[in-house]
This record gives C-alpha cells, structure tokens and sequence, in this order.
C-alpha cells in the first residue's frame, strides 16, 4: 500500500513536471484563495490587536463621566448643567474602589509660540490625570501641588505641538522646556513634554497641551463659567468591577443633580473596557466575514482544479489506456489522479502560504497594524487546501479509473 | 506442464438482445511458448476482438481461455491487469507512447507500477533500449523521434519487464516498407534470441511471413492455422 502511494505520487510528480504551465494555472486559483484568507485573518487580527493597544492607551478600566445623555445623534448637552469640584470630591469621598479621579476641562485655544500658531486642544486637570490616562513625561516635569492650587500659567506639551511650535522652527529640544506659548488669553511655561501615544482611530492624541485646572478655569477662559468642569475621569483600578461603580456613581450624581425618578440621566458614564470589548468584538467579526469571502474564493479555487482534471481525463483518456493495458490496477489510476489533484493543490496551499507572509507584511506596515503571524490559520487554509484536492479530485479520478482499458486505447 | 495459451470454444458476444453481434463463434487455440503467431483477417473479421481477448483485456463471453494454465475468464479487472504486469507485453500500430515524455521515461512506465528502485528501473530500461537500438535517443521525447523509432521504444518498453508473451497489434501499420523490414527484424531477432513468444496481428502477407505459424479468422471462426515448416 505505502510503495503504491509513493509510486502515485511519484507519476503524479512527474506528470505534474511534463505539464507546468497548466499545472501553475489551475492552482492559481488556489493559490489566490489560501493567500486571501490567511491576508484577511491576520490582518484582521493584526487590527483586533492595534485597537485593542489604542483602547489601552488611553489608559484601562478607566470610566468618563460626561454631562448630556449619552452618545450619538440624539444626545445633547445644551442646557445640561456641567460638573464642580464639590462632585469630585463627593464621588471619591463616597464610593469606595477608585484608584484615582480627576476633574477636567476641555478648550480649543489658538496656540502661539513666535510667529507659529495653531489650534490644539488644552485640557485642564490636575496631577492624577496623567497616571489615569497613562501619560509618561518624556522631558521635564508635571505642576505641582501648589501650581495645581494657584493656578500658575505652566503647560506640559504633547508631542505634535512640541514638533509643530518648536522643531519645525528649528528650536533646539534642550530651549523647549522653560519657553513661554501663547495660550488663548494668556502666556504660559512650558514646564514638561509627554512622550508620544501616537496616532489612534480617533483623532492624534499628541495634539494635546495640559494645564493646572485652574489656569485653564482663571487664566485661559472667559469669566461665565469659571468653576465649571466639562468631564470627570476616574480609574477605577485594574481588578474593579466596573458595572458596580457605574451604578454607584450613577445612583449619587442623580441624587446630587435633584433628578426625580422619572427623569432621565443628565450625564453619562463612558467605560473603556465595554468600548474595548465592544470595539474587539466588532472587527473580529468582520475578520471573520473577511475570511468567509476569502474561503468562498478558496472553494471556487477548487473547482478551477476539478474543471482541469476534468479535461485532462478526457484529454489524457489514450494515457490512461496505455496505463492500463502495461499493467495498472483501476486503484492505481484512481489514486493516481487524486495524488495529482491533492499534490497541485497542496503545492498551491503551500505557495498561498509564502504568498500571503509577503502580502501581510507590506500591508501591515502600509496600514500601520502590527503583523501578527498566526499558525493556526496558516495550518487550517494549508489543510483546507489539500481537503479541496481530494474533494475535487475524486470525481476526475473515479471517472478515470472506470474507463475501460480497450476504449481507452481507441480514443482519438 | 501446460501450454503457454490454451482457448476452448471461446466466444464474445457484443451488445444484447437484437442488436448482439457475435465476434467470435468458438475458437479453438493452443499456442506454445516460444511461438511466433501471425493472426490474419479482414476489418469485422475478429482478429482484433481475439487480440484483445488473448491479451487479457477483454473477457471471453463463454468458453475458457488458459494462460500458463490460469483460468483468465474468471480473473476480475485487477487481476487481470496483475497478468499483463508481470506477464505480458503490448505493442500497437500508433505506438502509444505517452507525449512529451523522453524514451527512456517511456521505458521505465512499466517498472514503476513493478516497485522496482529508481535505479533498477534506470539499469533495465537502459538495457531495454540498447536492445532495440536506440542507445543514442534516451533522452528525446515521442515528437523528436521518427515512427520507426517510436515503435522501437515501444518494443522496449513491451520488453523491459521480459514479459512471457509479446502482444503485437498491426506494429507496422503505420511504417513504411524499410522500417517495417526493420522492425521486423527486431521481433524475429527477440522471437528467436530470448525466446519470447509473439502474437502478432496484421493484414500484410509479407509481414505474416515472418511468423512460423499463420492463423486466419473469418466471421470469428478459424479458417485456417498454418506452420511453415522449419528452413
């Protein structure tokens, strides 16, 4: 049994040699369709997996809680009163479980330093918020305590500001820290620069500049609404469970905003991990119907090898005669041809593989994903691969081992 | 021990009912080995049919047909091929050599469903072909050959596994009057030199002439079995 396979796959090796070019066309189909699913499946993986960092990036398990009802089209925050610091201190005064909490203040400012200007996003907080949101100082330092309270005009810059004001004007890095910026109304010192995040789905993170709460509240904005806070951030730790703190700070703010039971909530509460798993969820399955497409191209694959040994049974029906009448059993001919239609497919298999290694690795550098190489898919489109040559083999082959030797040798 | 081929009242019916037609009405044959049989006939005469039959790819429809005393008419397909494997050998006026394939890969065709090691089977056909001539032409391919040349390959290839019995149908039918001298020659020279019977068919007097022995078939009876007597 073993030398009749070796001998098939032998003829089959040889036949396959005799006709290359047919050969090369009929496992183009496969080729294609093996490297399609492996392209999809890790370059969607590839993406599962940079969302996943950027969600993390901005720091995990951490909770935003917003004025307005919530996110999307019908959400409004127009006449929704904003938060005070007396929040922020009743929420880490009563809830127990918060790693850290910090209020914050968002504006878009005009930024000048010489003759560059641009407009970038400022956010006034205190200490906690880099350590919620994961910030690492690169150069410098952050405010002090007593910056925090006074409201002293120094600013820590995020990276994009720092390359669009100062290296673009060809500023030595050693001058940045200790410069002075235009911020809106006033003029700030830089006192620290934040190591790059990078670019995330949602916008450049770096594009940022941080203030003390009240600079920002004091200095930067008008008088109207001096003590309010646009957002609060809180960290709620990594073994916390966040569903519980969502419904005790909901159940407190509602109780601090005076809403009756039949009022809707006023505010939301944002959890990154949801919007993580959320996220996750989502591009895994369009992974996964990016893989089903590719394998529906895999299968048409497969039917470009049954039409070929289809033909080529026909085609070669005076061959099998010779076959046979020199001494080859039916089963001979028939694994014949099915080593031959599994060996071309295999072979095909085998070159999708090394075709879809180079194709992921240029488009996840062209896309900025990480290249994530996956056996396992690997191994299944490779086994899939084989599978379609037996499956569309056999019928080619059964064909081919039934003809009857005397016709066979008549065939013109 | 029993002769090399043995037909008793051997007939093969095609088709059923109306439209059956009998090939061949019971035949009665012993050939030895060592024999060199020319069978002679018109097209529709049974020759061919009786080809086949002799030569294991066809079953006899009644009757009983004895190779080296092994009842063949009871051997299914695989056995059958088994038989030709290790048995027998084929040659056919188009050759049938497979395309775009070298004579020596020709040759070897044979060896392969034998098992035999890549070398044994290089060493045998390497002598095959040397048998025949073609020592120079291993590596050409059934286009690059004239058809003398292809036949020649065949005849190696029908010899490589030193069959017991050399099947020729119509080997000159498509060669012209030298290479069919030629060819010929080389099946006396293989009949005589290694003992190798051969059954021949073909419609030429002159190629009949070779054989020892003529057999005629009309309308699937024998007509006559002559043996030229020994020069």
């Amino acid at each position: 049994m073993l030398t009749m396979l070796l001998n098939a796959f032998q003829i089959a090796l040889r036949e396959i040699r005799r006709n290359l070019t047919r050969a090369f066309l009929t496992v183009l189909g496969i080729i294609i369709g093996v490297a399609a699913v492996i392209t999809m499946v890790t370059l969607g993986q590839g993406t599962t997996q940079a969302v996943k960092n950027q969600i993390s990036s901005l720091g995990s398990n951490l909770l935003m809680l917003r004025p307005g009802a919530g996110f999307g089209p019908r959400s409004s925050s127009a006449g929704v009163p904003n938060f005070t610091e007396d929040d922020v201190a009743a929420i880490s005064g009563q809830i127990p479980g918060i790693a850290a909490i910090a209020p914050v203040r968002n504006a878009s400012l005009s930024t000048i330093h010489l003759q560059n200007a641009r407009n970038t996003s400022v956010t006034g907080t205190t200490a906690a918020w880099f350590q919620i949101n994961k910030w690492t100082i690169a150069d410098g330092r952050i405010f002090t305590e007593t910056e925090q309270q006074t409201g002293a005009a120094v600013c820590v810059i995020g990276n994009t500001v720092k390359r669009e004001l100062f290296d673009n004007a060809g500023i030595p890095a050693s001058r940045i820290i200790g410069s002075k910026i235009r911020l809106g109304k006033a003029s700030c010192e830089v006192i620290g620069i934040l190591a790059a995040k990078g670019q995330v789905g949602m916008g450049d993170q770096d594009d940022t500049i941080i203030v003390p709460l009240a600079a920002i509240q004091r200095r930067l904005l008008g008088r109207s609404s001096a003590r309010d806070i646009s957002m609060i951030s809180i960290s709620a730790g990594e073994n916390a469970d966040s569903a519980r703190l969502i419904s005790e700070i909901t159940a407190l703010m509602r109780q601090r905003r005076n809403l009756q039971r039949n009022q809707d909530n006023n505010f939301n509460v944002f959890d990154t991990r949801q919007i993580a798993e959320t996220l996750s969820s989502s591009t895994r399955m369009m992974t996964m119907l990016l893989a089903a497409v590719a394998g529906v191209s895999l299968l048409v694959g497969g039917i470009g090898i049954m039409n070929i040994m289809l033909v080529s049974v026909t085609e070669r029906t005076r061959e099998i005669g010779i076959r046979l009448a020199i001494g080859a059993r039916a089963r001979e001919v028939l694994l014949q041809f099915l080593v031959e239609a599994i060996t071309l497919s295999s072979i095909g298999g085998l070159a999708g593989i090394a075709f879809a290694l180079g194709l992921c690795y240029a488009l996840a550098g062209l896309i900025n994903v990480p290249f994530l190489f996956n056996p396992q898919i690997n191994l299944i489109a490779f086994v899939f691969s084989a599978a379609v040559g037996i499956l569309f083999g056999y019928t080619p082959a059964r064909r081919a081992a039934a003809l009857d030797p005397i016709d066979a040798l008549r065939h013109e | 021990m029993p002769p090399l081929i043995e037909l008793r009242a051997l007939t093969k019916t095609y088709g059923q009912g109306d439209a059956a037609f009998q090939a061949l009405r019971g035949i009665d044959l012993t050939i030895h080995r060592g024999e060199f049989v020319a069978i002679m006939g018109h097209s529709g005469s049974g020759k061919s049919t009786l080809m086949n039959t002799l030569g294991c790819l066809d079953t006899p429809t009644t009757g009983t047909y004895r190779y080296e005393g092994i009842p063949v008419e009871t051997l299914d397909a695989d056995q059958r091929s088994l038989l030709r494997r290790h048995a027998l050998g084929f040659i056919f006026q188009g050759f049938n050599l497979l395309a775009r394939t070298s004579a020596l890969e020709n040759v070897e065709l044979p060896l392969l469903y034998r098992g035999l090691s890549k070398r044994r089977r290089h060493e045998k056909a390497l002598d095959a072909l040397a048998a025949v001539g073609l020592s120079a032409k291993l590596k050409n391919t059934p286009a690059e050959l004239s058809g003398g040349q292809q036949q020649r390959v065949a005849i190696a290839r029908a010899i490589v596994t030193e069959p017991g019995t050399l099947f020729a149908d119509e080997p000159t039918g498509n060669l012209d009057t030298a290479t069919t001298v030629e060819i010929m020659q080389l099946l006396t020279r293989l009949n005589t030199g290694r003992g190798i019977t051969v059954i021949m068919v073909t419609h030429e007097d002159d190629v009949a002439a070779c054989a020892r022995r003529t057999v005629r078939i009309t309308d699937g009876l024998i007509e006559s079995d002559l043996v030229r007597p020994a020069a």
